[in-house]
C-alpha cells in the first residue's frame, strides 16, 4: 500500500468500500415498494457481480495490456471450475483445495495454449485461442466424460471419496466452517440487507485479484506489456525479445479465469461444458470492453453493468411492461410495450448484442471513457465561465 | 474402397459448405480489409430465405368443404395453397416441390440488399480500425442477426424438404462402373457439391475474365493506386461485399435440406469456416477452397471408425471431433501464413 501512489490508493480504497458496502449500495429500494425488483442486492447476484470482476479484471491484464483479443478465455474459467468441483468431490467441501487446485490447473492450462497461440499474434492469435476453446469444448462433451461428466454437469455425489470428511463434516462449501451460503439478514425499517458470506469470501478475492492487476499495471512489467500494444515491431527491434512478456500476461489472466471458475464452482458446486462455449468468451470480452478495457476498474464496472443488466432483463416481462405504462392511452402503450417485449426478458441477448456494437461503435474507450468524457466537457464548461479570457492557447 | 469413397463424398458437401463460406470471408478481407465475424450469420439468413419462402409459398385459403368431416364430427377444412389456386393442381404442387432451388432467386436480392446495407451502414465506418474492433463489431452484429431470427422463427430447428426428384438416394456406384447398389448416396448432397463447383467457378471467372473483376483484383494488390487512377474503388469492394453476402446465402439456402436450420446455425459454421480461411491462408481465394474440401474430407474420414480407433491407440479419442482444430493449430505453427497464405497479408 505504502508505495503507491495517491490517485492509486484513492481507486484501490474505492474498490475496496463498494466491495464491502455492497449489500447497502445495492440495496436502495425497500422491501415490497414498486422499485425493490432494481435492487440487486441478494447473494447470488453479488457473488457473480464479484467472481466475474476478477475474471475480468484477469482479461484486461491480457488484452487491456497487451492488445492481444483472446477468444478462448471461457475454456480457462470452465477448466477451473472442473477442478474446483473435483477437489470437492476427493477431498472434503472446503474452498481451499479447490480454489488452489483451479488456480495451478488453468496456469498449466494456458501455459501450454498459450505457448502455442502467441506464436501468432493479430487476427490469428484471436483465431487459435477459439479454436482451442471450441477444442476443449467438443473435448468436454466428447472424450473427457469420465471427467466433466458431459452434458449432465460435473457435481458432488454422496458416494464420492471425499476423503477429509466424516459424518460431522458439513455438506455443502464452506472454508472452515464459513458456510457459503449462509446469510446474515438485517432487517432497517422496510430494507433487509443481506450479508452472504459467499459473498464476502468473493469480495476478498476481488480486492486482492484488483490489488494485483494495480500492481502489474503500476510495475515495469505492465509498462513492458504496454509497450508491446503501441508498438511490437519497434519493441523487438530495440533487442527486446516480446514473447516471455505476452505468454507471462497470458498465462497471469488464465490463472485469473481459473480463480473466477473456482470460485464459481464453489458457490454453486456444479460445472458444465457449456461455460466454456465461445459465446461465453464473447461475453467476457463484451465486460471488459464495456467498462473500458485498459483501465484499471472499467473491467470490474463492466461485469457488474452486464450481470446486473442480464439479471433485471430477464425478470421483465410484458406484464410488467403493461404494468409501467398504464398512464399512458392504451393504443400507445401497447405499441409501447410491443416495441420493447422484444428487447426484455428472452430477448436479453438481442440487447447486449445491441449493445456491444454501440459501445464498439461509438465508445471504444467504454464506460470509463463515458465518464472521462462527461467529466472532461464539465470542467471545460467551468473553466470557460470562470476565465474564458484568460485562456491563450500556445504557439506549436 | 467402398467406404473410402464414401467418406470422400460425405466430405465433399461439408467442405464445400466451409468452402463457399470461407470464399465470401477471403473476398471481404482481401477487399476491404475487414475481419468479418457475421459471415456465418449471412449463410444462417440464407437458410432462413428458404425457410420464409416455403412458409409463403405454403400459404393455403382455408375453405369448409361441407361434403367431409373431420374427426370431431364438424364440417372439414380443406388447405388450398395459393399458387395450386393460381397456377392449377400440377404446376402449384410443383412450385411447391421446389421451393428450395426457388429459394436462390429469392435470396439473390434480399442478400444483395443486407449486403449492401450492412457494409454501407457498418463496415465502412471500420476500414481504419483496428482488427479487434472489427471483430467485435461484426461479432456483436451477429448476435443481433441471431437473436432476429430467433423471435421471428424460434428456436427450434425447421425442416426444409429437398425436391422430390432430388430427395433421394441415387446409385453413383454404378457410374463408377461398380455394381449396382455398392455405393448408394443423396441425390440432394450431390447436387450441393455441383452447385458449390458451379458458384466458385463463377466467382473466379467473374474476377478473372471481366474489366469488374479484373479492378476488383487491382484493388486487391494496391488499392491507393487504383483510386489514384481516378476509379472509385470503394463502390467496388462494396459491390463485392455484397457478392461474397450472396454466396454465403447461396450456401444456406441449399444447404437446408442437408441440415434443418436454427438461429445457431451461423454461430457454428462461423468457427470452423474462420479456422479453414486461415489454413487456406488468410486472403488467398483457392487457399480458401482447397482449405474448404481439405477439412471437410479430413472431418469425414477422421469420424470413421478404423480410424477412431487407431487415433484411440495412440491416446487421441474422439479424433473426429478435434481434427479440424488440431489441424489448424499444426498448419499454423509450421506454416504461419497457412498453406496458400500471400506475403504482406496480415503479417504483423
Amino acid at each position: 500500500m505504502k508505495s503507491l501512489a495517491k490517485s492509486d490508493k484513492r481507486t484501490l480504497l474505492f474498490v475496496i468500500f463498494i466491495a464491502i458496502a455492497a449489500p447497502f449500495l445495492l440495496n436502495p429500494f425497500p422491501e415490497g415498494s414498486a422499485m425493490a425488483q432494481f435492487n440487486a442486492g441478494y447473494p447470488d447476484l453479488m457473488q457473480r457481480f464479484a467472481y466475474f470482476g476478477v475474471l475480468a479484471i484477469g482479461f484486461n491484464i491480457l488484452f487491456g495490456l497487451t492488445g492481444y483479443l483472446s477468444f478462448g478465455h471461457a475454456a480457462f474459467l470452465g477448466v477451473g471450475s472442473y477442478s474446483a468441483v473435483w477437489m470437492f468431490k476427493l477431498l472434503g467441501m472446503n474452498i481451499i483445495p479447490g480454489l488452489i487446485l483451479s488456480v495451478i490447473v488453468a496456469g498449466i492450462f494456458s501455459l501450454l495454449i498459450g505457448y502455442i497461440s502467441l506464436r501468432r499474434s493479430g487476427i490469428y492469435f484471436s483465431i487459435l485461442t477459439l479454436a482451442f476453446a471450441q477444442m476443449s469444448f467438443a473435448m468436454a462433451y466428447s472424450v473427457l466424460t469420465p471427467l466433466t461428466n458431459g452434458e449432465t454437469g460435473l457435481q458432488v455425489y454422496a458416494d464420492d471419496p471425499q476423503v477429509f470428511m466424516n459424518e460431522n463434516s458439513i455438506a455443502v462449501p464452506h472454508l472452515f466452517g464459513l458456510k457459503m451460503q449462509d446469510t446474515f439478514t438485517l432487517d432497517i425499517g422496510p430494507w433487509a440487507f443481506q450479508f452472504n458470506i459467499g459473498y464476502y469470501i468473493c469480495a476478498l478475492f476481488l480486492i486482492a485479484a484488483f490489488y494485483m492487476s494495480l500492481r502489474i499495471f503500476r510495475s515495469p512489467f505492465g509498462l513492458m506489456l504496454r509497450a508491446i500494444k503501441t508498438n511490437q515491431t519497434r519493441l523487438n527491434y530495440t533487442g527486446i525479445n516480446t514473447r516471455p512478456y505476452t505468454l507471462a500476461a497470458f498465462v497471469i489472466s488464465g490463472m485469473y479465469a481459473g480463480l473466477a471458475g473456482g470460485l464459481m464452482a464453489s458457490m454453486d458446486p456444479l460445472a458444465g461444458a457449456e461455460r466454456m462455449q465461445w459465446t461465453a468468451s464473447g461475453e467476457i470480452v463484451l465486460m471488459t470492453i464495456l467498462g473500458g478495457a485498459g483501465t484499471l476498474i472499467g473491467p470490474v464496472l463492466g461485469a457488474g453493468f452486464i450481470k446486473y443488466f442480464e439479471n433485471i432483463f430477464s425478470k421483465i416481462n410484458e406484464t410488467v411492461l403493461h404494468g409501467w405504462f398504464a398512464f399512458l392511452p392504451d393504443g400507445l402503450e401497447n405499441a409501447i410495450v410491443w416495441v420493447l417485449h422484444f428487447f426484455v426478458g428472452k430477448g436479453w441477448h438481442l440487447t447486449l448484442g445491441l449493445l456491444f456494437m454501440a459501445i464498439v461503435i461509438f465508445l471504444p474507450g467504454g464506460l470509463m471513457e463515458g465518464a472521462q468524457r462527461i467529466g472532461n466537457w464539465w470542467k471545460n464548461r467551468r473553466a470557460k465561465g470562470k476565465t474564458s479570457s484568460a485562456k491563450t492557447t500556445p504557439a506549436e | 474402397m467402398d467406404a473410402l469413397l464414401l467418406q470422400i463424398l460425405n466430405g465433399l458437401d461439408k467442405g464445400s459448405a466451409y468452402a463457399l463460406i470461407a470464399l465470401g470471408l477471403t473476398l471481404i478481407f482481401g477487399t476491404l480489409g475487414v475481419v468479418n465475424f457475421a459471415h456465418g450469420a449471412l449463410f444462417m439468413v440464407g437458410a432462413f430465405c428458404a425457410v420464409t419462402l416455403q412458409h409463403i409459398i405454403g400459404l393455403s385459403k382455408i375453405t369448409i368443404d361441407p361434403t367431409k368431416v373431420d374427426f370431431l364430427g364438424n364440417p372439414a377444412k380443406v388447405k388450398t395453397p395459393y399458387v395450386v389456386e393460381w397456377f392449377g393442381e400440377s404446376a402449384g404442387m410443383t412450385i411447391i416441390d421446389w421451393a428450395v432451388p426457388l429459394a436462390l432467386l429469392f435470396s439473390i436480392p434480399v442478400m444483395l440488399l443486407i449486403g449492401y446495407a450492412m457494409e454501407r451502414g457498418l463496415i465502412k465506418h471500420f476500414y481504419k480500425r483496428p482488427h479487434a474492433d472489427q471483430i467485435l463489431v461484426t461479432f456483436g452484429l451477429a448476435i443481433v442477426i441471431g437473436e432476429i431470427v430467433k423471435t421471428n422463427f424460434g428456436a427450434t430447428e425447421i425442416q426444409v424438404p429437398a425436391p422430390d426428384s432430388l430427395a433421394g438416394v441415387s446409385d453413383i456406384g454404378a457410374m463408377f462402373g461398380m455394381g449396382a447398389g455398392q455405393l448408394a448416396y443423396p441425390t440432394w448432397r450431390i447436387v450441393y457439391f455441383f452447385f458449390a463447383l458451379g458458384i466458385i467457378g463463377a466467382i473466379f471467372a467473374f474476377l478473372r475474365f471481366t474489366t469488374f473483376g479484373m479492378v476488383v483484383r487491382a484493388g486487391m494488390a494496391d488499392r491507393e493506386t487504383v483510386g489514384l487512377l481516378g476509379i472509385n474503388i470503394d463502390r467496388r469492394f462494396t459491390i463485392m461485399f455484397a457478392i461474397a453476402a450472396v454466396v454465403a446465402g447461396l450456401a444456406g439456402v441449399m444447404y437446408t435440406p442437408i441440415k434443418p436450420p436454427s438461429y445457431e446455425l451461423g454461430m457454428q459454421f462461423l468457427v470452423i469456416s474462420f479456422v479453414v480461411v486461415v489454413v487456406g491462408g488468410m486472403g488467398s481465394l483457392p487457399g480458401a477452397v482447397a482449405a474448404g474440401f481439405m477439412l471437410g474430407i479430413l472431418e469425414s474420414f477422421a469420424s470413421m471408425n478404423v480410424v477412431k480407433s487407431f487415433f484411440e491407440a495412440i491416446y487421441l479419442p474422439s479424433i473426429d471431433q478435434i481434427i479440424i482444430y488440431l489441424v489448424a493449430i499444426i498448419v499454423l505453427l509450421t506454416r504461419p501464413r497457412g498453406l496458400m497464405g500471400k506475403a504482406g497479408v496480415m503479417e504483423e
